[in-house]
């Protein structure tokens, strides 16, 4: 440090006068707006012209949003069935579980729908489970990705419990609870005479079909234990092309969900009545589960869903409501700047 | 533990104080009675060799014959082992991994992400291991490099000082054995590979490289002075002298060839600085040495050419290693209060991990009942334990650990480092603050600890020394009254306070940095121009001289009717004194090292009165006079006989003299109230005169000193020499009392020659920087060791005292306690000393409690305190200290100071700093929450302790209102910040987890997660710590009242705190079930698909990512680029992230390959829901923000409500007329709260009349301080 001492006086002028010359050496911090924290800023307020303004714009960009997505939302035709109950034969309703185990009824179901609206192709045909736990963890978990990519990796089936093998230690392809609970339910679409097929082509994600499930990956062991599950896959057909299982197996986020079954490309016109015939075959009996048959068509935005465009709505008339009553509040009761009670700190006194 | 700890430490200050003393009285001997063996050591010589004495040195052993005795050969070994090398690194190459990782596990957090990973490689786990490891990697990896860095600069200083060369009695290179002699002679040799028994020799100015024994020195009677800055601070030199048999025998570099055999016994290492025990044997003799010999590692070698010395003790043995303690680690208030809210946060987890384990062992319960399966798809009729229905307690109980790893979101993981960075890039502002940059010296700030840097913005007691931090330490000579008569005519900064307290104008706030905010450079240059102006017109041309009076000037005091006396005078103050001349070879130009500053004053002012004293030898000192018959500069010597030294009890310092005419003199100097007793009654012709002058400088805030003389005759001397000496050579306990009687015998039947008057000058800025502290409630404590007078003096200077206060002064000088005294039975006098002080403390609450409106001093002195600080009575003080403007204990040790300290600490429980420059401060330093240490001239030591160095008092105000309230408020916002991002985090986890019926899915997949802290929101938060404003450094300034934000602890009260965890929760709360609900089982695009778990989680994430980053805009108050562009690089990053992280292959992507891409870019309802819950997720926060701001707020709301008024001002609006009036009521209420300060002596009423005035006059509103001038 400063090597001159207290006690040490010298005789000279200091080292003031030396000072100038050596400025070079100093330890002075350099000078920048940086360091000295005067970098240009803005510095927000929240006045009341800023506050009105910003609640109004929003307000103003988010109503007509909410009446667009409600609009596109109303386009959409949407027929619902729910046919879990329906279907189940008048004698057995106390006792819909051993309905649905019992292998020797027959699970077929005509059921009619009545076409609303005129619903243009393509229409989408879904199947809605309500109460199902596709997001459990345990049921997440219980797949293995390698087995399914690559035909090389059969064996592997960790993960997978408790249908990795069979009861001889065979692995299972494709493994896991996922696969094994895969929902078989069938439906077929008449309009009088006339069959509207279902398109079961590209329902799933075109990465899964191409990067997920191995075009050579062929089922083995498939529903061969004693428990079945859900429905059989045919061993000829490799996974990729097993639509319906590689959407399956895009598990759903939420316990009620639809699931793309396939497409009819056909024009539906109001009042029309399609007769559906399904087999009755997934079991959501035992968990108290609803299942539907959904037929929808979609906008831009998607399938009929209100919520968003309500919900545009409802934050875009708060927010014009907010701009109101600030406006308001800002006529009625400006603040009052030179009011010195509110300015005084004993409002807290302990503080803390 | 603490608090033991540190009482020791003051102890063994205290201890240290008496053996320093102890080693300045040896030092006179050498003056006058020349060698003589250590008195003490009798008795201790006898230890050596016991335990604790054990250490044996061979000295030059490997040039000597080999020694005789096998063990100490193996002893020789052991001690030369250690080396000379230090290390204060706090980790080495082997020990840094497992040591800095165990530093790291010591915070809560930490654990809690451990036994998370741990739990991630088990099945319990919610998501990947790897995934869950990262951040924590990350985060570790992180503050390892930072402790690295450190780490290896401390490494780099070390291997600085290792390397540093010193010259070693060693053999040369190609030397063979031990008839080489020729090839055995001093040779440089690096401080490392010094062992012990080596003998160095060390030159002029160098620093010693271990503790030497001395053996001999360049003098002849083998004396060296030796500085002890790095030490103990002290500045002044330090006498050391070898003894005769080896200064005798080895003068030269050629005597050490045939020096060989001798032995060194002594005590073992320990951290005793001012003990040495130990002997040397030379031929089969016995000599004991003494600290006298001991020349001890860092201190330097001064006035003396060279000396040679053998090594005792090396590297870590030395005794200022052994010293070396670790600074006590603080830590921040704030981070305290973290701690509790991460409990807070951990209970809330595990509460919440509770809540999600009963629910889902309910669930998991339910799915077997009597066989039949309920969700058959999960087959719970062939599980694992987890999910085994038949024992769904266990697997509720094993899904808690699940629940801890998913929900942990709520711990911000990156918190701590995070914050350390932040803090690191504040201490970087403040070392650079060129407002904080001392040219004079050269000194820019340094914040030594960062971790304390909100603490600076929370103090609420400010306890400062006095000398060398109110005051600049640099006494001058501005004074004297001479036979009667008054010489001088400098005005002093005292002088100059009272004026401007008696109604001159108030001098205008001295900080340029309030002004011209507009060009930087322009700023600079004025600051800098300023101080350069301010240096010149303040500094006398010569340092320590400050006196002007042509009278006595330039020789002409020889016309003055007494110069007789004045001669005598200027005499005395060239030879009374224990100083030590330095001339300078080249210019010729003479400076002196002396004991205290006041000593140096009064020999450069006998310089440049014509006395010039310029050589002091063991035996005399030498002047260059002015004769005032010749008018010729005469050499004349005085011998000297005897200096009685100063002590605080004598209050005088004698000197006997034996002049060329073989006349001898008693020269003295010593404070008024002895020295006038000891007058001769005959020669009191100007002592009235004398008398009222000594009062007047003392008014003016001077130190003053009697000068004295007396003849004395050759029989009365004899007399006083053989009791004298006597007294000096006696063992006995009573010792000093007998030099003290021996003293008073010729002490006696003075003449008075007349006073002197030092001023200590108060460093500059010092009044303006205590009013603005004061004006920002922060209450200020003097603690010095200075006497009443001068304390108060010193207080009404720099405002802390004003007329009108009522001083309540608390002090033991009153007659019955000194008749007590004098009657000296201890008991009978410590229990009404006692007494006395609680009676006065009692008296002066209740003055307090019966007064309303007016402020009051408390000024108690030492002795008082030692009472007051006792634990029944300390509570009482307290109470009074706390209800009085301003406190000043004077005359108190460095113990009482840190007492002191720390009962205002833990009695007021608010945040205490202290503030000083020497080593009596360091007690106090490293008492108080923050330390600050002045490094002025008092040495490194006060600044070694401290957690923030500052070099001048004034800029105590910068660093506080600006620094200090910055860093809290950017700290507290920060904090808060964290809390709610990991909260709205956390939250939408959970709520997701309850639509899985509990079982432990998370929402989003696992490196996404991961990324969260470390990528997608850390940078924004950073940003804010750094850079944020809540306002800007002039306003801080301007209206100090916002600092209260701080010691009120406003911005990280419960309520802010809670308030934005429940902002959190409610955004999670808006977030999940817009996003959900808008996406639900309909299908989201035209394709016809539908939503899944990647899609939902994917779009509920860039919901979070939008809102927590835009949530800063309604968050921070001052945005410059780097803000902006740290928030929407966040923002980018995750869309970034989100293709890239798509784009790897499937296997290690999952759920999110080509997620957006494929699903989510083209999907317009993604993008609509993003616009839509960013939006809805901010209103709440926004809205209550506006009616906050509006309605209910904070000062510095208000303040940034007046600079938007301001500004608007420019461009004219009928509205601002009222910022006019909130303008004045802000200041009116600064002004109002203070007792003391410069602005508490103007009226309020005064005030606001004048305001009214001057602002509206004001060409540049608010731009600078108002002025405003009362006639009081």
């Amino acid at each position: 440090m400063n090597s001159h001492a207290a006690g040490t006086s010298n005789g000279g002028s200091g080292d003031a006068a030396a000072g100038g010359a050596a400025r070079r050496n100093t330890r002075m911090p350099k000078y920048s707006k940086f360091t000295q924290q005067e970098l240009p800023a803005c510095k927000p307020i929240l006045t009341p012209k800023w506050v009105v303004s910003v609640f109004f714009i929003v307000g103003v960009i988010f109503v007509p949003i909410g009446v667009v997505s409600l609009l596109a939302a109303r386009d959409v035709v949407e027929i619902i069935d729910r046919y879990d109950e329906a279907c189940v034969p008048s004698n057995m309703t106390e006792n819909k579980l051993a309905y649905i185990q019992n292998e020797t009824i027959s699970k077929e179901c005509i059921r009619n729908l009545t076409v609303t609206k005129d619903m243009k192709q393509p229409i989408f045909v879904y199947y809605e489970l309500d109460n199902f736990y596709q997001n459990h963890r345990r049921y997440v978990k219980s797949r293995n990705d390698a087995q399914l990519r690559d035909a090389s990796k059969a064996n592997q089936t960790s993960a997978c419990e408790p249908e990795k093998t069979t009861a001889n230690g065979q692995p299972i392809v494709p493994c896991g609870l996922i696969a094994w609970s895969l929902f078989n339910d069938t439906y077929n679409f008449t309009r009088g005479n006339e069959n509207l097929t279902v398109d079961k082509k590209d329902i799933s994600w075109k990465s899964d079909r191409e990067h997920k499930f191995g075009k050579d990956v062929y089922p083995s062991n498939f529903q061969n234990g004693a428990l079945k599950g859900g429905a059989t896959l045919n061993p000829k057909i490799p996974l990729s092309e097993q639509e319906d299982l590689i959407v399956w197996m895009r598990t759903a986020a939420l316990p009620t969900f639809r699931k793309l079954y396939g497409r009819i490309y056909f024009d539906l016109k109001e009042n029309d009545t399609i007769t559906v015939s399904l087999n009755n075959n997934y079991n959501t009996y035992s968990f108290g589960g609803k299942k539907r048959l959904v037929l929808s068509t979609a906008t831009w935005l998607g399938g009929k869903n209100d919520f968003l465009g309500f919900a545009y709505l409802i934050v875009g008339g708060l927010c014009i409501f907010l701009a109101f009553a600030f406006t308001l509040l800002y006529f009625i009761k400006p603040r009052k700047l030179g009011d010195h009670n509110y300015l005084s700190w004993n409002r807290h006194p302990a503080g803390r | 533990m603490a608090g033991e700890d540190d009482g020791n430490t003051t102890n063994g200050r205290r201890r240290r104080r008496t053996r320093r003393s102890a080693v300045r009285l040896s030092k006179l001997y050498s003056y006058a009675c020349g060698r003589r063996p250590s008195v003490a050591d009798d008795h201790s010589v006898s230890r050596i060799g016991g335990p604790g004495f054990s250490r044996v040195v061979m000295v030059n052993a490997a040039a000597g014959e080999p020694p005789a005795a096998a063990d100490l050969l193996q002893h020789q070994q052991q001690i030369t082992a250690t080396t000379n090398s230090i290390s204060t690194t706090k980790y080495n190459l082997f020990t840094f991994l497992p040591k800095s990782l165990f530093e790291q596990f010591r915070r809560v957090a930490n654990i809690y992400f451990l036994l998370s990973a741990g739990i991630a490689y088990s099945p319990l786990a919610a998501y990947s291991s790897s995934s869950a490891i990262a951040p924590l990697v990350i985060v570790l990896v992180a503050t390892m490099i930072k402790e690295a860095i450190e780490d290896w600069r401390r490494n780099q200083q070390d291997t600085e000082v290792n390397n540093r060369t010193t010259q070693v009695f060693q053999q040369g290179g190609d030397g063979d054995g031990w008839d080489g002699d020729a090839a055995w002679s001093f040779r440089d040799a690096k401080w490392k590979d010094i062992r012990v028994g080596d003998i160095v020799k060390v030159h002029k100015d160098e620093f010693f490289p271990a503790d030497l024994v001395l053996l001999s020195s360049s003098y002849e009677d083998a004396i060296c002075y030796v500085e002890t800055m790095n030490l103990d601070g002290e500045t002044n030199l330090k006498l050391k002298q070898s003894l005769e048999v080896t200064s005798t025998t080895l003068p030269d570099d050629d005597s050490f060839r045939s020096f060989a055999g001798a032995v060194v016994r002594c005590e073992d290492p320990n951290a005793h600085l001012y003990t040495f025990v130990g002997n040397i044997e030379i031929d089969g003799q016995q000599h004991p040495l003494s600290p006298q010999q001991l020349l001890l590692r860092d201190s330097k070698l001064r006035n003396t050419d060279f000396v040679y010395g053998v090594v005792v003790f090396t590297g870590h043995d030395t005794k200022v290693m052994q010293n070396s303690m670790k600074v006590p680690s603080k830590r921040s208030n704030v981070e305290k209060k973290m701690d509790r809210v991460m409990y807070l946060l951990l209970f809330s987890l595990i509460v919440i991990s509770v809540v999600s384990s009963v629910f889902f062992g309910i669930a998991t319960g339910d799915d077997l009942q009597d066989g039949r399966m309920k969700r058959w798809y999960l087959r719970p009729d062939d599980t694992e334990i987890y999910y085994d229905p038949n024992r769904p307690a266990v697997a509720a109980l094993l899904h808690f650990f699940t629940a801890i790893m998913l929900y942990g979101y709520f711990i911000p993981i990156s918190l701590y480092i995070s914050i350390e960075i932040v803090k690191l890039l504040q201490a970087l502002f403040i070392n650079n603050d060129i407002h904080m940059y001392h040219r004079e010296t050269d000194t820019p700030a340094h914040a030594r600890t960062s971790n304390l840097n909100e603490e600076l913005g929370q103090v609420d007691t400010i306890l400062t020394d006095k000398t060398g931090t109110l005051t600049s330490n640099s006494m001058e000579f501005i004074k004297c009254s001479i036979a009667g008569t008054a010489y001088g005519r400098g005005i002093t900064e005292v002088e100059r306070a009272m004026a401007r307290r008696k109604g001159a104008p108030v001098i205008p706030n001295p900080d340029n940095m309030d002004k011209g905010n507009n060009s930087g450079i322009q700023q600079q240059q004025h600051i800098l121009s300023s101080s350069d102006s301010e240096g010149n017109n303040d500094k006398p041309a010569v340092k320590g001289f400050n006196f002007v009076d042509e009278r006595v000037m330039g020789g002409n005091w020889v016309n003055q009717p007494r110069s007789d006396v004045i001669e005598m005078f200027f005499r005395l103050l060239a030879v009374c004194h224990t100083c030590i001349p330095e001339v300078d070879q080249e210019s010729g130009k003479i400076s002196y090292e002396a004991e205290s500053p006041d000593e140096a004053a009064f020999v450069v002012a006998a310089r440049e009165l014509g006395f010039t004293f310029y050589k002091r030898t063991q035996t005399g000192v030498s002047l260059r006079e002015l004769d005032p018959s010749s008018g010729k500069q005469v050499d004349r010597s005085y011998k000297i006989l005897n200096v009685l030294e100063f002590n605080s009890a004598r209050k005088r310092m004698s000197v006997v003299v034996k002049n060329e005419e073989g006349k001898l003199f008693l020269f003295t100097k010593g404070a008024d109230s002895v020295m006038f007793e000891r007058l001769s009654g005959s020669e009191s012709a100007y002592r009235e005169v004398t008398q009222q002058h000594i009062n007047e400088y003392a008014d003016a805030g001077l130190r003053t000193l009697v000068l004295a003389y007396r003849e004395l005759k050759e029989d009365e001397y004899a007399y006083f020499d053989r009791k004298f000496t006597a007294a000096k050579n006696s063992v006995s306990t009573d010792r000093d009392e007998k030099i003290d009687e021996a003293a008073d015998l010729v002490e006696r039947d003075l003449i008075l020659l007349g006073a002197t008057a030092v001023e200590d000058k108060l460093q500059k800025g010092v009044p303006e920087c205590i009013d603005k502290l004061a004006q920002a409630g922060i209450k200020i404590w003097v603690l010095t060791g200075d006497k009443m007078e001068t304390a108060i003096n010193i207080g009404y200077a720099c405002s802390l005292l004003r007329q009108g206060m009522k001083q309540i002064t608390i002090t033991l000088e009153t007659a019955d306690i000194i008749a007590l005294e004098k009657v000296s039975d201890k008991t009978a006098l410590t229990k009404a000393s006692k007494d006395s002080v609680a009676r006065q403390i009692n008296e002066g609450k209740k003055l307090v409690n019966a007064s309303s409106g007016e402020s009051f001093a408390l000024i108690i002195d030492g002795k008082s305190l030692t009472y007051a600080l006792e634990d029944d009575t300390k509570d009482m003080f307290l109470d009074l200290a706390v209800g009085c403007g301003s406190v000043i204990c004077c005359r108190s040790s460095p113990k009482q100071k840190a007492l002191v300290t720390r009962l205002v600490k833990t009695g007021t429980g608010k945040v205490t700093l202290a503030i000083g420059d020497g080593a009596n401060d360091v007690g106090m330093i490293q008492e108080a929450d923050i330390g600050v240490g002045i490094s002025g001239a008092e040495g490194m030591q006060a600044v070694m302790a401290s957690d923030v160095s500052i070099a001048q008092f004034r800029f105590l105000e910068r660093l506080l209102l600006v620094h200090g309230h910055w860093c809290y408020s950017r700290i507290s916002s920060m904090i808060c910040y964290f809390f709610y991002k990991n909260i709205t985090f956390g939250v939408t986890l959970f709520l997701y987890d309850a639509y899985t019926s509990f079982s432990g899915q998370p929402f989003y997949n696992d490196w996404a997660m991961a990324c969260f802290n470390v990528f997608f929101t850390s940078l924004p938060v950073i940003a804010m710590g750094v850079f944020d404003q809540d306002v800007s450094a002039r306003f801080c300034l301007k209206f100090p009242m916002l600092y209260q934000e701080g010691p009120q602890n406003l911005l990280f009260q419960w309520q802010r705190i809670i308030g934005w965890m429940l902002n959190g929760v409610a955004c999670a709360v808006i977030i999940f079930f817009l996003s959900t609900a808008s996406l639900q089982h309909q299908a989201f695009r035209s394709g016809g698909e539908v939503s899944d778990m990647a899609t939902l989680g994917a779009t509920a994430y860039t919901c979070i990512v939008w809102a927590v980053n835009l949530q800063m805009y309604i968050t921070v108050s001052y945005f410059t680029l780097v803000q902006h562009v740290c928030i929407w690089l966040s923002i980018a990053l995750w869309y970034i992230f989100l293709p890239v992280y798509g784009a790897i292959t499937p296997s290690f992507s999952t759920t999110y390959y080509m997620v957006f891409v494929e699903a989510l870019a083209g999907a317009p309802s993604y993008w609509v829901v993003t616009l839509l819950v960013t939006a809805a997720a901010l209103i709440p926060y926004f809205t209550y923000a506006v009616v906050k701001s509006w309605f209910f707020p904070d000062y510095h709301n208000r303040i940034q409500w007046l600079r938007h008024r301001e500004k608007a001002k420019a461009h004219p609006d009928p509205e601002t007329s009222a910022d006019v009036e909130l303008s004045q009521v802000l200041r009116q209420f600064s002004v109002r709260s203070t007792g003391v300060g410069v602005s508490a002596r103007r009226d309020a009423t005064a005030v606001l009349r004048h305001l009214n005035v001057d602002y509206s006059q004001s060409p540049t509103p608010g731009a600078g301080v108002v002025v405003v001038t009362t006639d009081r």
